[in-house]
């Protein structure tokens, strides 16, 4: 059970970084890592959680599921919503500059 | 097969930082250290799994929502050209 988990996480926390490394705007990237990787770390959590059952320290674990959960799909917005605007008020920029 | 999951981690880990050196835009690089330290909570949690040691848990907790708050500050630094105004 936790040789399955655990490969499963690396299995995503691989296509994850691949997706990184091969796709080619930075809203591709920012979509394969935010997810695959997100997901990648939860099956590897889980796998914590399983092996650490019956000690305190799964709750622990648990914790950084929850906190992961939370703030990963944040921070990516974040930085994506960042990067449009940014892209935006250049392009504004570049039209009056053109007129 | 942990030992395995953690070499692996580690060697993906290592190749985020070709995105971070290489990356031709800002979000390019934040969106890599984000990566990067995905994958560190991964690598905690893995080896507090090898060692049976307790502690790793909380480091990785501390790390993740540490890493929220450096997301946090790369995205306004490129939306506004500077952290603290």
């Amino acid at each position: 059970m936790i040789d399955v988990l655990v490969a499963l996480g690396i299995f995503f926390l691989s296509l994850g970084v691949i997706g990184l490394i091969r796709f080619s705007s930075a809203m591709n990237r920012m979509h394969a890592t935010s997810k695959a990787s997100t997901l990648g770390v939860g099956f590897t959590v889980c796998a914590a959680v399983v092996k650490f059952y019956p000690d305190g320290v799964f709750l622990s674990s648990i914790l950084v599921l929850l906190f992961l959960f939370m703030t990963a799909p944040t921070g990516a917005h974040m930085v994506a919503r960042a990067t449009y605007n940014s892209r935006e008020t250049e392009n504004k920029t570049l039209d009056e500059f053109l007129e | 097969m942990i030992e395995i999951a953690i070499t692996v981690t580690a060697c993906l880990t290592l190749l985020c930082s070709y995105r971070v050196v290489k990356g031709p835009s800002v979000a390019d690089r934040a969106i890599a250290i984000d990566a990067i330290n995905t994958n560190v909570v991964a690598l905690g949690v893995l080896y507090a799994m090898h060692t049976e040691s307790h502690y790793f848990v909380n480091i990785s907790l501390m790390l993740a929502i540490t890493g929220f708050i450096a997301t946090a500050a790369s995205s306004r630094y490129i939306k506004k050209g500077e952290i603290i105004e």
